[in-house]
């Protein structure tokens, strides 16, 4: 039979080649946090006539007193802008002396977002995400009450959590320096929902340990989370399939507006299938063990098979 | 047993046609109310602005205050702006979130929403006709409209110059009942007023102890008009006249109707989605849905067979029953809602996969097909249960994050991926179930062990 749990260390190890360049992203360029976060404003106009050069655009929004606009052009003559918050006259203004200098324009959208709403969005953000975690853990260490430790599968489940969210999080910040792309309250709605994904699939595994535990009470640990594992691998690899098949037909037809959105969920919930057969489980045999305690004495030998 | 099937057929055969019907209604009414989709502004173009109550942030604002003021805001939105369609709604403490679908103005729309249209009855009874006249069309400050701090005489302000000074308000708009437009036997316009019965008690005590004064009536801290007081008005009616125009009126009469907001309000946030984007985003999603579910049937029916191909009628009911809810709760679709739909197709096949996985499981070890079928479903319902709790609770507290910014993306993801958890239990569970069972029974060789992918 497949051998997962005996090769995990190496699984570890993969998961923190994938984790570790994403945290130093994040490390050196930080979050590219959208307005919903910082406050500002951002406008997404479309030229009828020819489209204004970058520096024209910019001239505009100094001349109008908005400083250090930073724009982005498409080639459907289409533009992004983004600036500092614009209240109603300014908005008002602004789009007068643009209808005024460049001709007819639409209003793609127009996005405004005052500079505490921001800051209050990212300490209620942060708020969220602690709150569903410690919900979840708290029902799944319910959940689990008839088998010895049941607090460990709750403390499993959201490690392998924070390995998603690490992923994600990561992704955006190397994506943010590369591509440009921002973190919105749609990244944040992608997250939550990876973290939910990822909880889905890690109960999964679980309750088939909580089955098996009853059944085969003489097989070493070790082994029975393996079984368990192997057990439930069909299912979470169709399970996987059909998601992704659906996310992909989104990533592909769904137009640009969601597309960040729905490229986050499908990094966020290969990385929770992962997490779920590679770590989460494996967690469990590692604290059943107490293998720390070897960790640092003989060096890697654990690792290495 | 097998009647209890045949029971539960004849249920969602009544629940399918049911939800077809309010499916393929479209602006119809049904039931007495009107049956139809809900699209969001950012699906169908509008406006969603966030206003907060303009006070420094530790001052409390009343929970009343702030009830008040989203219903002078909601109708605004609906009366004078004529949306029609407006959701007004409290956001937190001190926010409400106002949402103006299919709005192309959303400059204007924002002014006139934000609008106080503060009225006052001002107190100029130590100035002559002739010295009230010449202050109509200027800008006043009253008791009202400035804050006393403490130790201000108000009294030592009166020798300076009548702009400079501090006028007592009698009455102001809070004081109003109604407000509508007449015309005099002249033929001239005039907005006729209306006061509470409280307003009407102060207005003709006024009014009696101080005949032929002056009493200006005062429009955001502008004079507009400055009539003497013939005598004591004790039935709570009074009119504003001034060579209004019919428009000018009526546009008083609305912004006196809808009153002065009990808080002042800013606008912290603006969202303008212009139609083209909405509709083009609207489509291209429904493409994607569409396509996304295809596949997934074709994958299930080529992977598990018979079985499959009945976890795809369930999944067609599923999609038929959580739609026909979202057009009867009535939750509004937004881009992210249809995400949170397309998601939660995945995990009601998630749930099948799970019970045909087991169902293989126990027809290889060499039980029969009708006791594999139930210990398939028995043995996958905890790990059903558990993960689709888990997901429940991502939902509320999404749900929690939504609502208390007006961030109503989210909120509708969260709505949307709920209700798709709590109705994909039932059709994944009970209604491929019963349509398995309903097929054993009556098409000959469906038994058979290669039809369940083995």
């Amino acid at each position: 039979m497949l051998n997962i749990v005996k090769r995990r260390y190496l699984y570890f190890g993969i998961s923190l080649l994938v984790i570790l360049p994403g945290l130093i992203a994040l490390a050196v360029w930080g979050l590219p946090l959208a307005i919903d976060f910082t406050g500002g404003s951002l406008l997404e106009v479309q030229f009828t006539g020819t489209t204004p050069s970058t520096a024209e655009i910019e001239a505009l929004y100094t001349s109008q007193g908005f400083g250090e606009p930073r724009i982005q052009t498409s080639n459907d003559n289409i533009a992004i802008i983004r600036s500092e918050f614009l209240d109603n006259d300014a908005r008002a203004q602004l789009l007068d002396a643009m209808k005024e200098r460049f001709g007819d324009i639409t209003v793609l959208r127009f996005d405004s977002v005052g500079p505490t709403v921001g800051k209050e969005v990212t300490t209620r953000a942060s708020g969220a995400i602690a709150l569903a975690a410690l919900a979840i853990m708290s029902y799944i260490t319910w959940a689990f009450r008839g088998v010895p430790h049941a607090f460990r599968y709750g403390a499993s489940a959201i490690i392998a959590m924070l390995h998603d969210v690490a992923v994600v999080v990561g992704m955006a910040a190397i994506f943010g320096k590369v591509f440009g792309w921002q973190v919105d309250s749609l990244f944040l709605t992608a997250l939550l929902t990876v973290i939910g994904f990822s909880v889905h699939d890690s109960i999964v595994v679980f309750d088939r340990i909580r089955e098996n535990s009853t059944i085969y009470r003489r097989l070493p640990y070790e082994t029975l989370v393996n079984h368990s594992i192997v057990q439930t691998l069909d299912r979470s690899i169709n399970t996987q399939l059909t998601v992704m098949f659906t996310l992909l037909a989104l990533t592909l037809f769904g137009g640009d507006t969601i597309r960040h959105f729905v490229v986050t969920l499908l990094i966020g919930v290969f990385s929770g299938t992962y997490s779920s057969i590679f770590n989460a489980a494996p967690i469990l045999v590692v604290w059943e063990n107490k293998e720390w305690r070897t960790w640092f004495k003989r060096g890697t030998a654990q690792a290495a098979a | 047993m097998k009647q209890r099937y045949y029971q539960l057929f004849v249920l969602i055969l009544v629940l399918v046609a049911g939800a077809a019907v309010v499916t393929f209604t479209e602006g119809k009414p049904l039931l007495g109310r009107e049956i139809r989709t809900h699209l969001g502004l950012d699906l169908e173009g509008g406006v969603q602005a966030l206003l907060e109550a303009d006070l420094p942030p530790d001052t409390p604002v009343s929970a009343e205050a702030m009830k008040t003021a989203r219903a002078i805001v909601e109708n605004r939105a609906n009366g004078a702006l004529g949306v029609g369609e407006a959701t007004v709604q409290l956001a937190g403490d001190r926010r409400i979130l106002v949402e103006l679908p299919g709005e192309q103005d959303p400059e204007e729309a924002l002014a006139t929403l934000k609008n106080t249209a503060q009225l006052e009855f001002v107190d100029f009874s130590d100035l002559t006709q002739q010295q009230a006249i010449a202050l109509v069309g200027q800008k006043i400050k009253t008791t009202n409209s400035t804050p006393i701090t403490a130790g201000t005489p108000v009294t030592a302000t009166q020798a300076i110059t009548p702009t400079a000074r501090i006028w007592p308000t009698v009455l102001t708009g809070a004081d109003l009942k109604d407000a509508g437009v007449a015309t005099s036997q002249l033929g001239e316009f005039y907005v006729s007023l209306e006061f509470t019965s409280d307003g009407a008690k102060k207005f003709g005590e006024y009014t009696q102890s101080h005949v032929g004064k002056v009493l200006a009536i005062v429009l955001d801290s502008t004079v507009l008009s400055v009539p003497t007081i013939q005598q004591a008005i004790m039935d709570g009616h009074a009119q504003i006249t001034g060579n209004f125009t019919q428009e000018a009126a009526n546009q008083l009469a609305i912004q006196l109707r809808y009153g002065a907001l009990p808080i002042p309000l800013k606008v912290v946030e603006t969202r303008t989605v212009g139609p083209t984007l909405g509709a083009d985003s609207l489509h291209k999603s429904l493409i994607a849905g569409a396509i996304g579910l295809a596949i997934v049937m074709l994958f299930m029916a080529l992977y598990y067979r018979v079985p499959g191909i009945l976890a795809d009628l369930a999944l067609i009911t599923y999609a038929l029953l959580t739609f026909a809810l979202f057009k009867l709760i009535p939750v509004t679709l937004t881009l992210p809602g249809i995400a949170g739909f397309v998601l939660s197709i995945g995990m009601a096949v998630d749930a099948n996969v799970l019970i045909f996985e087991r169902l293989k499981e126990e027809l290889r070890e060499g039980k029969s097909l009708h006791r594999s079928i139930d210990l398939g479903w028995s043995r996958a319902w905890p790990s059903i249960r558990d993960s689709n709790i888990s997901t429940l609770i991502t939902s509320a507290i999404l749900f929690w994050f939504g609502s208390a910014f007006g961030a109503s993306i989210v909120k509708g993801f969260a709505v949307t991926l709920a209700i798709g958890v709590l109705v994909s239990m039932f059709t994944a569970i009970t209604a491929t179930r019963t349509y398995l069972h309903i097929v054993l029974d009556n098409v000959k060789g469906s038994e058979k062990p290669e039809w369940f992918g083995i």
